[in-house]
């Protein structure tokens, strides 16, 4: 650990940790890979769950994730080719097809992660050949400090990770599947929980599920 | 749904007792979870609550585990338990048409138990009658090819006994 290493990352050479994963190399070097889920500060155990952010690595058989794989010297990374380009697309319109998608009217438009994703990479918002599935879930308005709406959560879990590090630690990850969602014990409105309104969660959040209210 | 205060009791022992068997290892988590289910029927939250300071987890914690698990119920189970076949037959026949007259006519969701206990519903995944589909099994009885008029009708039937048992019950006090 603490050992600068060389590698190239789309031609470009640069210098990282020893270790540190080539995510967080990349981003620091102006070099955009498509993140939702990924936190700097749970580099050891990054969750790797929204699986956008594949990368090659050259002599590796298969596209890795850039948030778990270490970054080592000599390493010659590539962050687009088609099938890359192919692996994030079809992410990308796994999680929009039930993303209620209201960027006009949504506090987080401008700031969102998926908006980002979907210029960078030149992806629709909508996905074009899957059927978009609203939940219809209500909103939480309990707290006066934060809106939670279910229906923008893509589940890259940083607001439980957040809440537990910052916060009082009442969110968490509940139900399977389709049902999977960010929600507190027993499915109780935030506003009856022991949530100290610290507004971490929304600022981890990459999409507008949790978002900060003034008041 | 609001539990009763004997429910929240009987939970609260329940849990503490089968939890004097184990120590803190946390792979005994699901183990005692199982069991509370096994003798209460479901899991209810004082008794998850008991169960994530025993293990010293975050008590949402133990809530994802509860719901991630088809095998554990949140709500008690109710004395008459309506089991709507939601398997691949009963499902091309109409299966979520009537799980929906079960919803509307037990006023419950499914996974629920109505607030006087006496019903609570499930969906189940085929239940190896498919000739017979859809299917709704209540208690162990199976009823076949059903209608929204039969979950009508079997709910009357229902009613008329729970009518005559009164009247008994009256007559023998
Ligand atoms: S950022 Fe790597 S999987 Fe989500
Ligand atoms: S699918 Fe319902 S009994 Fe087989």
């Amino acid at each position: 650990m603490g050992k600068k290493i060389n590698l190239t990352i789309d031609g470009k050479k640069i210098q990282a940790m020893e270790g540190d994963k080539i995510l967080w190399a990349a981003l620091e070097n102006d070099i955009y890979i498509p993140h939702l889920c990924a936190m700097k500060e749970q580099q050891q155990s990054p969750f790797a769950g929204c699986r956008l952010c594949f990368i090659e690595i050259e002599g590796k058989p298969r596209p890795v994730a850039a948030c778990t794989e270490p970054a080592l010297e000599g390493m010659v990374v590539n962050t687009r080719s088609e099938s890359i380009d192919r692996l994030v697309e079809a992410g990308f319109n796994l999680i929009m097809s039930n993303h209620h998608i209201d960027c006009k009217i949504c506090a987080a438009s401008g700031a969102c992660e998926l908006q980002k994703i979907a210029k960078e990479r030149k992806i629709r918002l909508k996905p074009k050949k899957l059927v978009q599935l609203d939940r219809n879930l209500p909103k939480d308005h309990s707290k006066d400090c934060i809106i939670y709406d279910p229906n923008k959560c893509v589940l890259c879990g940083r607001c439980v990770t957040a809440c537990r590090t910052e916060g009082t630690a009442v969110l968490g990850l509940a139900y399977r599947g389709f049902e999977r969602m960010v929600t507190t014990f027993g499915d109780i409105p935030l506003g009856e929980t022991d949530c100290s309104g610290c507004g971490s969660c929304a600022n981890v959040c990459p999409a507008g599920a949790l978002i900060e209210t003034d008041n | 749904m609001k539990l009763t205060n004997e429910e929240k009791t009987a939970a609260i022992e329940t849990s503490q007792r089968i939890l004097s068997n184990y120590n803190q290892e946390k792979g005994s988590l699901i183990p005692t979870l199982q069991q509370i289910q096994n003798e209460l029927g479901y899991v209810p939250s004082p008794a998850m609550e008991v169960v994530a300071d025993h293990f010293n987890v975050m008590k949402v914690d133990v809530y994802s585990i509860v719901t991630f698990y088809n095998q554990f119920r949140l709500t008690p189970p109710g004395k008459n338990q309506v089991k709507v076949c939601m398997g691949t037959a009963c499902h091309m026949r109409g299966g979520n048409i009537i799980m929906d007259s079960w919803k509307r006519r037990l006023e419950i969701d499914c996974g629920e138990t109505s607030e006087d206990r006496e019903f609570s519903l499930d969906r189940v995944a085929c239940v190896g009658c498919c000739t017979q589909a859809p299917v709704t099994v209540i208690n162990e009885e199976i009823h076949a090819k059903v209608t929204p008029t039969r979950v009508e009708g079997l709910l009357y039937a229902y009613q008329l006994d729970k009518d005559k048992e009164n009247k008994k019950a009256g007559e023998d006090n």
